[in-house]
């Protein structure tokens, strides 16, 4: 195996399980460093669970899940949460801005929780906002601007630390189809030129057309195309 | 849409007679545009031709509707072909898509693995058609996105025929 197709994450067998409700029951896919992924299903398949357990935000009752031949449930809580610092950048559908801070403040928060300082922290946030074509709101808080420009900053922000995955689930499911294509094309452009992984999660077949392949996710079970058992 | 194959697919759970076939196939597909008894005729002339049916018995009395078709192991590979490759997606296909799901309930195959490669087949297109406007101007533009929203709207239906699935079965098999 070459390193460019050795997987980056890797999930075998995966289950979850809420109380009775089985959220993922034997969940295999993978994922290669610089390709989109998209996860697709009906809701309350199991996508946004698999997509946790891939950021190792949640624990599988059982299973294994490799971040570059590592076993995430062999790390510490603080190993983990480093991780999710060092290597993994999220996009939500909402709600993932702090309302007390500006837009730049916003985008420069990840490098400042690495350690950045911040005069060169907001310089690089300020050329994710140029990127993004938000600049002019970069001293506005997410209360004074619309959804499609806080999903440009929310993409920013999962970007500026120069993330291997950035995991994304439904980033336009708040937005029209205009705006939501157009989040879909700078996040996959920049994600293209960083070389960054995404996986997506969403259920809106003309947002998957933005990846390079999909996953279906059905009760619990995910199907990966690229894994012919 | 395929009539042969249709038939060919009807003939599966047994042999019929061929006003039988007509009668089950507008039961079942005609909707409001029932098959001629010539076009049953010519089809399982041409399905016997290439040795995708045999007869299998003729009542006494003769012509054409006395036959009794079935059919034959090549028949049932290429149901099973047929049934297996994807359409080529294009809008209004949905009756072609529709037969298929309801033979593969009938002839106890997978029809869930069938609505799974043809979503994949049209998701390949909807690639296609992003990249392409992404590079194009704005006259490319706007007809992918014609385009896509018609693929859209396709793949919705197979996504709820997925979730529906047990209950056709249901209806179909009874
Ligand atoms: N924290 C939780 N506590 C209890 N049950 C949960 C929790 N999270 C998810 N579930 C359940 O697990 C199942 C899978 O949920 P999940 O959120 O992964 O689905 P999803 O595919 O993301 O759905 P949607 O498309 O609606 O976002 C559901 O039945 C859900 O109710
Ligand atoms: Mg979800």
């Amino acid at each position: 195996m070459t390193a460019a197709t050795e997987p980056l994450l890797l999930a075998t067998a995966v289950r979850k399980a809420y109380g009775p409700t089985a959220a993922l029951d034997g969940a295999d896919l993978t994922i290669r460093a610089g390709e989109v992924v998209a996860v697709m299903g009906p809701s309350g398949s199991g996508k946004s669970t698999l997509l946790h357990c891939l950021a190792g935000i949640v624990r599988p009752d059982s299973g294994e899940i490799q971040y570059r031949g590592r076993e995430l449930s062999a790390m510490s809580d603080g190993e983990r949460s480093a991780l999710r610092r060092s290597d993994f950048g999220f996009v939500f559908q909402f709600g993932q801005l702090v309302p007390e801070l500006t837009c730049l403040e916003n985008v420069a928060m990840p490098l400042r929780l690495s350690g950045t300082k911040r005069r060169p922290a907001e310089r690089q946030a300020a050329e994710w906002l140029e990127r993004l074509e938000v600049a002019d709101i970069s001293g506005k808080r997410p209360g004074e601007i619309s959804g499609g420009q806080g999903q440009r900053v929310a993409v920013a922000r999962a970007l500026v630390g120069d993330p291997r995955v950035v995991f994304a689930d439904e980033p336009t499911g708040a937005l029209d189809s205009f705006n939501g294509e157009r989040v879909m094309r700078l996040l996959t452009d920049a994600a293209n030129d960083t070389g960054a992984a995404v996986v997506l999660v969403t259920h809106e077949a003309r947002v998957a057309a933005y990846s390079d392949r999909e996953i279906v996710v059905r009760d619990g079970k995910s199907r990966d195309t690229e894994r012919v058992s | 849409m395929s009539i042969g194959h249709t038939l060919l697919g009807l003939l599966e759970s047994g042999p019929r007679h061929g006003y039988d076939l007509k009668r089950t196939f507008d039961e079942r597909f005609g909707h409001d545009r029932p098959l001629a008894y010539g076009q049953v005729y010519s089809t399982m002339a041409r399905l016997l031709k290439s040795g995708l049916v045999e007869v299998d018995g003729i009542e006494p009395g003769g012509g054409p509707e006395r036959k009794r078709y079935a059919i034959t192991d090549a028949g049932i590979t290429d149901v099973a072909t047929w049934l297996a490759q994807p359409e080529k997606p294009e809008p209004y296909l949905q009756t072609t898509l529709y037969t298929k799901v309801v033979l593969a309930l009938l002839t106890g195959r997978s029809a869930a693995d069938l609505l799974d490669s043809q979503r994949a087949e049209h998701l390949r297109l909807m690639r296609e058609l992003t990249r392409r406007k992404r590079d194009g101007d704005l006259a490319d533009q706007l007809i992918c996105d014609h385009a896509l929203f018609h693929l859209e709207a396709d793949l919705r239906w197979l996504e709820l025929t997925a979730a529906r699935l047990d209950q056709l079965a249901a209806e179909v098999t009874r």
